[in-house]
């Protein structure tokens, strides 16, 4: 069934075709329609799962990480701030191997307030052991939520599906809404690889030492070091599993075949504008109008964020002389953080093309398609430049 | 649990390590004050009631598990006898050597 709604919805009818049976959410711009549509679905009893309010982003984790570990399927959402709240649990959920599902609806970060679209939540969390989705519109959405708690409990690895705030969570557009039984078949039941019960008493996440030792009945157990390298393990792992999860979404609901990047009229292309989310579609009509005027460019959008597909990356920037990253984030005191890691990951080829940063949109500051086109006009030439800091803009002052 | 990738672990003696090496003083019961041992009788406990580690038995005398005591000194701190005395460990150090 085909409906036109807002990005939230599209996440919502993802969590509820997924049969989540917890969900903790405390509300946040522009989270907020996301937590209210699965509370009215709770309350309408349209989907059967414990809505459990909180006073926190914190806690609303906290419940989450208690209901998977005791083998419930669980989801939250949250934005900014509220992410950054959460830092502490975003980091022991991945600890855990719990598989939770998130959304994370892109937000600017305070201080100062802002409540508009940027990405420095979401990319501030980078290196907590999330797998990171990015979504482009709202089929994928909704598509990516489904899939994502198929990955997290295939691999016990937590994952973000993030996607734009206002720009996809506000903004009604046409999507697919897949068949509940089609969604079954894709996704069973959820069986955890532990699941904490009263007539199986368990010690979860106990201390470690520096050094491995035995557990009680005498065989070597994990020590930090180990545990948290199967985590890194699992996470590189996970590529291969997000390219066999996407061939077979792709063959029972017809959507896929790009599971880790997306390109744009890539494939010849001697300039490749390369972002994350919502503004690869803008870049799209600039790149048409520019390849009307000769200029031969492309557009790549990376989904997948983290485990980070070096490989596919590379691959897709096959004939590229450069390579232009678009960020709505950014390390401070360095450079765009996708920036950083596409230019390592194209470290070990032998043609490198030149890579170039430009950071915009932050804090939802307005993004002219006539900035788009100039920027990306001017950097279509190949002379070399010794300038690697990023430039901005749309700055005014 | 099918994959071991987390420190899960029942709940046991030891699943902590031997805790007894963390300990800085060691608690000493002197038996000519502790209640049940000086009356033989099922009395006051409150060593046993209030260890954090469960290390010490409700028996008659009492007895401390040094293997796994860390010496948080909380059953000293409640015995209404005063029965049990902190001591540093240096001092055994060289009659235990």
């Amino acid at each position: 069934m085909h409906i036109i709604e807002s990005g939230n919805v599209a996440a919502a009818i993802g969590v509820k075709l997924s049969r989540t049976q917890v969900i903790a959410a405390y509300p946040i711009t522009p989270q907020t329609p996301l937590t209210e549509k699965l509370s009215e679905f709770v309350e309408l009893g349209e989907l059967d799962a414990q809505y459990i309010p909180v006073e926190s982003e914190h806690s609303a984790l906290a419940v989450c990480i208690a209901a998977s570990s005791t083998g419930a399927r669980a989801f939250t959402g949250t934005s900014a701030n509220g992410l950054l709240y959460m830092s502490e649990q975003i980091h022991w959920a991945a600890g855990a191997r719990l598989p939770i599902v998130m959304c994370v609806v892109n937000r600017g970060i305070g201080a100062p307030w802002t409540v508009w679209n940027d990405h420095q939540d979401s990319i501030s969390q980078r290196d907590n052991g999330w797998i990171q989705i990015y979504a482009n519109d709202h089929q994928q959405i909704i598509d990516s939520v489904i899939k994502a708690f198929f990955l997290a409990e295939k691999v016990s690895i937590p994952v973000m599906v993030c996607y734009d705030g206002y720009i996809l969570s506000h903004t009604y557009m046409p999507f697919e809404i897949p068949d509940q039984s089609k969604v079954d078949e894709f996704l069973p039941k959820f069986s955890p690889n532990y699941a904490l019960h009263p007539d199986e008493p368990a010690n979860l996440n106990s201390v470690t030492f520096p050094d491995v030792r035995n557990d009680i009945r005498g065989n070597l157990a994990p020590g930090y070091m180990e545990i948290r390298h199967m985590l890194h393990r699992d996470m590189r792992e996970a590529i291969g599993e997000i390219d066999e999860i996407d061939k077979r979404y792709l063959k029972i609901f017809g959507r896929g075949g790009t599971p880790f990047v997306e390109g744009y009229k890539n494939e010849d292309a001697a300039f490749i504008a390369v972002c994350l989310g919502s503004l690869s579609y803008r870049l799209r009509d600039v790149v048409d109008t520019l390849r009307q005027e000769g200029i031969n460019v492309g557009v790549v959008s990376i989904h997948v964020y983290r485990p980070f597909p070096e490989k596919e990356v590379v691959c897709a920037f096959k004939k590229a002389k450069k390579v232009i990253v678009f960020e709505k984030a950014l390390s401070y005191g360095n450079e765009g953080a996708l920036y950083a890691d596409i230019k390592s990951a194209l470290y070990s080829c032998e043609e490198r093309p030149l890579v170039q940063n430009y950071i915009l949109g932050i804090g939802g500051r307005e993004i002219k398609t006539d900035d788009l086109y100039n920027t990306l006009k001017d950097s279509c030439t190949i002379h070399k430049s010794s300038i690697c800091q990023p430039k901005w803009i749309g700055l005014k002052m | 649990m099918k994959r071991r990738i987390t420190s899960h672990g029942e709940p046991g003696p030891g699943d902590a390590g031997k805790t007894g090496s963390w300990r800085v003083l060691r608690p000493i019961i002197d038996y000519n004050k502790c209640a049940p041992a000086k009356k033989n009788k099922k009395l006051c406990f409150l060593c046993w009631l209030y260890c954090p580690d469960g290390v010490i038995t409700k028996t008659i005398e009492p007895a401390i598990d040094y293997e796994y005591c860390k010496g948080c000194g909380i059953c000293a701190e409640e015995c209404p006898s005063k029965a049990i005395e902190m001591i540093e460990e240096s001092v055994f150090f060289n009659k235990e050597k």
